[in-house]
């Protein structure tokens, strides 16, 4: 009973992994798809994209925005966790509920309502930042520049991130004995050295696994730059990884270079959270 | 110390307003009438509230067929997944087996893929078998992140049964199979609750696969649906997306809201694709 079971779990993971690793040694169009056969061509694919101008300047431009968005949502997810141990209880009910709310937003949904806020013509961003006297928003196009759109990306993506790295912080906290705390006031340490030298070393391992889970899906996140850039006005000058590859392998019906860019990206980000990889791999053989 | 309490919960309040203001603009715009909408000075709520948009949105070419879409790809996803990852999650949590380790290895190395990466090998296989437009190919394409995921989840909250209660019953005279009906699947209720939602969630919000796998309008689902909505007609129908996206968020925001609490804890034990 259970053999067949992780035969067939095996099977409809490890089936399109061991696909995609051999069409990334193919060449492999449209043509090919239609015949059902690839031509292998060895490793010309890895080969073609190493040597191609826009892989580079994409990774680049995709590590710089991964650590921006890291960054921003695991600061600001540990301050508004530390900011829940604060508040009184009404306020903590508050908050957290609208937390949960907005991280129950599809984000397709999220994308249509931050192209609404965030229109030239009557989007109420423009509004509240002019009359905050921030300075002049009016008909401000928020998707005039790379640096802009993908700006608005980012907090698009670490808004919907927040509440998840938040709650979970805020449970950690909760593994903060109390007693510690009181016993580091009787002796005189202040609020950052308490946080510094009690708080910090217990959230370490969550803060950890928080931070490898943002950086596996902020770089390879697709949907929300796609449609809040728009598909129209995505282009190799504010690509980032996932969209380089949807572009060069499913639009272009490139799959062997296509297959070889996500390989290339796996092990990238493979490396980038090997701690993390590690420990889920140690866990996992535990029982 | 009251001042400094007031300062936390001022700011606390602050921080409330800001994370969900997106959301109440959404609900808002999808009530107000058209000319409120496109007015330079934003109403906040709208004192004569409209159904308009929303009876405008449910009218919409492919809003039924897409949510019936919608529907059995989640159902079926959801059933098929849960019930394999019950069984592997139990192998994985109580029995030793040749190749487990890769098996674990798989598990996590599928949810670092990129998701436009994964797609290219299930597109080119799905067309291999004449799978591209059917609902039975993004079934099987959803399970490849359901099913990682569910293991990993379900497998942590088995983890939470002591053994002995099985092994005891086992002494006792049960057989395997009455092991699993009368003490396993009780006690884990509450976490196949918790891990189907879940994946209901997912697979309701997934759009990439969906938006390449399924070319005929009549076939995709909801989340497709709303991604066509303003790219259809040049001058946007802000209420009417806005109202279309309030009805899309809306069997999601209820079914997050049941199982929160029970799920947090599974997201920290394992890796979810959010």
């Amino acid at each position: 009973m259970i053999a067949p079971v992780v035969v067939t779990i095996a099977l409809i993971l490890g089936y399109p992994l061991y696909f995609l690793v051999r069409l990334s040694l193919q060449q492999y169009g449209l043509f090919e798809l239609i015949r059902h056969q690839g031509v292998g061509v060895g490793l010309a694919n890895y080969r073609s994209v190493l040597h191609d101008q826009i892989f580079w300047h994409t990774l680049v431009r995709t590590i710089v925005f991964t650590a921006a968005n890291v960054a921003l949502t695991m600061v600001l997810g540990l301050l508004i966790a530390l900011l829940l141990v604060q508040v009184s209880r009404p306020v903590r009910v508050l908050l957290s509920s609208g937390l949960v709310l907005v991280w129950s937003m599809p984000v397709v949904v999220a994308v249509q309502v931050w192209y609404w806020m965030t229109n030239f013509e009557n989007g109420v961003v423009n509004y509240v930042l002019t009359q905050l006297h921030l300075g002049s928003f009016e008909q401000h196009d928020w998707y005039a520049s790379t640096f802009s759109q993908l700006s608005m990306v980012t907090l698009l993506i670490v808004w919907g991130a927040l509440p998840f790295v938040a709650i979970t912080l805020y449970a950690g906290l909760a593994q903060v004995p109390p007693d510690l705390l009181e016993a580091a006031s009787v002796d005189g340490a202040g609020a950052w050295m308490k946080f510094r030298d009690i708080t910090l070393p217990i959230l370490r391992p969550i803060l950890l696994i928080l931070t490898s889970l943002s950086i596996i899906w902020d770089f390879g996140v697709f949907t929300q730059p796609y449609l809040l850039i728009g598909q129209s006005k995505v282009t190799p000058g504010n690509f980032l990884m996932s969209i380089y590859l949807f572009e060069e392998g499913y639009f272009k019906s490139d799959y062997g270079r296509g297959a070889a860019i996500s390989l290339l990206m796996l092990a990238i980000v493979g490396v980038l959270s090997i701690v993390y990889v590690r420990r889920m791999v140690r866990i996992g053989v535990e029982t | 110390m009251k001042s400094r309490q007031l300062g936390w919960d001022a700011l606390g309040i602050a921080v409330f307003v800001v994370m969900v203001f997106p959301v109440f603009w959404m609900i808002s715009t999808a009530f107000k009438p058209n000319d409120l909408i496109v007015s330079l000075t934003p109403t906040w709520i709208p004192l004569h509230p409209t159904l308009d948009h929303f009876t405008d949105a449910i009218h919409r070419p492919y809003f039924w067929a897409d949510v019936k879409n919608s529907l059995i790809i989640v159902c079926v996803t959801v059933a098929l997944s849960i019930a394999l990852a019950f069984l592997a999650a139990i192998a994985l949590a109580r029995f030793g087996f040749a190749g487990r380790k890769l098996f674990v290895v798989l598990v996590i190395g599928i949810q670092m893929l990129p998701q436009a990466g994964l797609i290219i090998p299930l597109y080119v296989v799905l067309a291999r078998y004449h799978q591209v437009n059917t609902l039975t190919g993004v079934i099987v394409t959803y399970m490849t992140f359901v099913l990682p995921f569910s293991v990993w989840t379900l497998r942590g909250f088995l983890l939470g049964i002591p053994k002995e209660l099985e092994e005891a019953a086992m002494v006792d005279g049960s057989t395997r199979v009455g092991v699993f009906v009368k003490i396993l699947l009780p006690l884990m209720g509450p976490g196949l609750v918790a891990t189907s939602v879940f994946a209901f969630i997912t697979t309701w919000n997934e759009y990439i696969f969906a938006r390449i796998l399924l070319n005929d309008q009549s076939k995709q689902t909801v989340t497709v649906w709303l991604s066509y909505f303003y790219s259809t007609n040049r001058h946007t129908d802000w209420g009417a997306l806005m109202a279309a996206s309030t009805l899309t968020a809306v069997p999601v925001v209820v079914f997050f809201l049941l199982v929160q609490r029970r799920i947090a804890f599974g997201l920290t034990s394992g890796a979810v694709r959010g």
